[in-house]
């Protein structure tokens, strides 16, 4: 498929911080392509970059087929961003929102009208056109916003964190007007979050990112069937050595990890497997306290490659910022 | 270039849209200068008499004006630190038009919330006894007032690109604004101060648009009319060049 979208070693500075540390992938026409990872990992950073917004320290990247950084202009041109703050004017209605959209991009006062209906009747809010948007709920504005971006019928659309601080309803409603969209208009779209469900529901191919670097890249799919099938969490209350060192030997477990009186089995059709562990264990006098089942998610594989899990950093005042806004328009 | 122009011209509808439908904010902004008219204008006002024939009154109003000008330009224009991390300027700035226009844009929605709220002062001082003396200057206090909005939306633009906190831009703000207001011919003639001081407000554009708000309202002023214009105009000019420098230098966010 075409490319439309090529990063090449792009890095970002700030003083003397890595926000991104060369990151390279690309992105195919009509597809959903996830950034994931932890706040502060350098995924909004990428995407003000791509967007035109930041200027890299260093690297380039193609964008609907202009650079960044020497035509900005037309790059912009080409692109529909939503941010991960709300960027609507509270005190305009959903029409007036799209309209002054429609003006900035210079679409002729024959095709507006019909542009913002459409789009309007899209992410299903033509009859609130004409309230005004600090009466609308936190999921209406993050419509219009999505709405907003596709009026100009960009090539590309950019969703930074698109349901970021919304609850769990009208996050689900949300992916399914961002699937609707990508399959009706053939839009490509990229989006950032640090939901592993989200990712895994919505995109095509996911990056993983930490610290500023691209960790793994691949289909939800194949990156879950990389961790080698499901994970059997055994608990051990007494003789853990003997059994770690029979179940080396076993050869339908991929690896094994011990943690405290855990022992992590990475295994292909676990449910399958259990009542063999449990043989096992019984044969050497082994005592099982419990055992735990679950079929790798996006969170494990993030894990495995990188330690840790896609938590919440501790913020600093933009997040509380941000926090107070959130509170007060959804 | 009708996009440039389509630029300019949504970020003036859309101020102007916004203050013809926040009827409290536009009550809350004549808020400062009423109290000022009342306070100063009638009170102290009942105790000064100036030499040169005109009353107190007369005289402050059309420096309240120039204050409340002052302060809602600074304010209005400073609003881009906010804009730029959370509200809609970001969304301006990925468009495809040019830093310029969007400086230009704002300045003029800026500056005409700012003249008609003046106007709305105007009124309210008429209502308490201000004389506005009619002649071939009157015209010339909307120019005026443009001028000094201009100037000032630049400062605060100025202010808001380069200032990153929050904190910090309050103290700076005031450092400028209290200055400006009291350095100037706003409340008490200039004459009235020691020579150094003196010699001080004439470094200061809002002297010289108070002093043409006078002359276009009360028929009396310092300078003559074209040394005001002037002024106003050299002032104008160079702040909207520092502001369209500072802001096309930052980055969102």
């Amino acid at each position: 498929m075409k490319e439309i979208i090529k990063v090449s070693s792009l890095s970002k500075e700030f003083g003397t911080l890595k926000a991104v540390n060369g990151i390279s992938f690309s992105v195919s026409e009509g597809e959903i392509f996830g950034l994931l990872g932890p706040n502060g990992a350098g995924k909004t950073t990428t995407i003000k970059m791509l967007t035109t917004l930041l200027k890299p320290t260093s690297g380039s990247a193609i964008v609907a087929g202009h650079d960044i950084k020497s035509d900005p202009n037309d790059v912009r041109k080409r692109i529909g961003i939503v941010f991960q703050d709300p960027s609507l004017d509270d005190d305009l209605t959903g029409f007036e929102n799209l309209q002054f959209h429609a003006i900035l991009y210079n679409i002729p006062k024959n095709r507006r009208e019909k542009r913002i209906s459409e789009m309007l009747r899209l992410v299903e809010l033509e009859d609130k056109a004409s309230v005004l948007v600090r009466n609308y709920s936190g999921g209406m504005k993050r419509r219009l916003e999505i709405g907003r971006g596709l009026v100009h019928e960009p090539k590309i659309l950019f969703l930074d964190e698109p349901t970021i601080g919304l609850d769990p309803q009208t996050r689900r409603h949300i992916w399914d007007y961002i699937s609707k969209l990508n399959k009706s208009t053939k839009t490509t779209i990229i989006l950032t979050t640090h939901y592993i469900e989200e990712a895994d529901y919505l995109c095509a191919r996911v990056a993983f990112v930490d610290h500023g670097r691209i960790v793994a890249l691949d289909t939800p799919k194949n990156l879950k069937d990389m961790l080698g099938g499901d994970i059997v969490s055994v608990n051990i209350e007494e003789g853990m050595e003997r059994l770690e060192k029979v179940l080396r030997t076993v050869k339908w477990i991929s690896s094994i990890s011990r943690r405290g009186n855990l022992l992590e089995l990475n295994v292909k059709e676990g449910e399958k497997r259990i009542p063999e562990i449990v043989k096992l264990a019984d044969a050497r006098g082994v005592n099982i306290g419990s055992i735990n089942l679950h079929k790798p998610s996006l969170e494990d594989v993030f894990i495995h490659y990188t330690g840790k899990g896609i938590r919440e950093e501790e913020g600093n005042w933009k997040d509380v910022m941000r926090m107070h806004r959130a509170a007060r328009n959804r | 270039m009708t996009m440039e122009f389509n630029a300019i011209y949504v970020l003036w509808l859309r101020d102007t849209i916004r203050f013809v439908r926040a009827k409290s904010r536009i009550i809350g902004m004549l808020m400062m200068p009423l109290f000022f008219l009342l306070g100063l204008g009638l009170g102290l006002g009942s105790l000064v008499q100036l030499g040169s024939g005109i009353s107190y009154f007369d005289f402050i109003v059309p420096g309240i004006i120039g204050m409340s000008l002052l302060f809602t330009s600074i304010f209005t224009g400073s609003a881009v630190l906010w804009d730029r991390q959370f509200g809609f300027l970001k969304e301006i700035m990925v468009t495809p038009n040019s830093r310029t226009s969007i400086v230009i844009g704002r300045i003029m929605g800026g500056a005409t919330t700012a003249i008609l709220q003046s106007i709305l002062v105007i009124v309210i001082a008429m209502l308490i006894g201000f004389h506005v003396v009619l002649s071939a200057y009157t015209a010339l206090a909307i120019v005026f007032m443009a001028l000094i909005a201009a100037t000032f939306i630049s400062l605060g633009l100025t202010l808001g690109s380069v200032i990153n906190d929050f904190q910090g831009f309050q103290l700076v703000t005031s450092f400028f604004t209290m200055p400006l207001f009291f350095l100037s011919d706003s409340i008490f003639p200039a004459s009235a101060l020691p020579v150094f001081v003196r010699n001080i407000t004439f470094l200061n554009p809002l002297t010289y648009g108070i002093d043409g708000l006078r002359i276009a309202l009360t028929g009396s002023g310092t300078f003559p009319v074209w040394i005001d214009l002037l002024a106003m105009a050299i002032s104008t000019v160079i702040f909207v060049l520092i502001a369209t420098y500072a802001f096309s230098r930052t980055d969102v966010g």
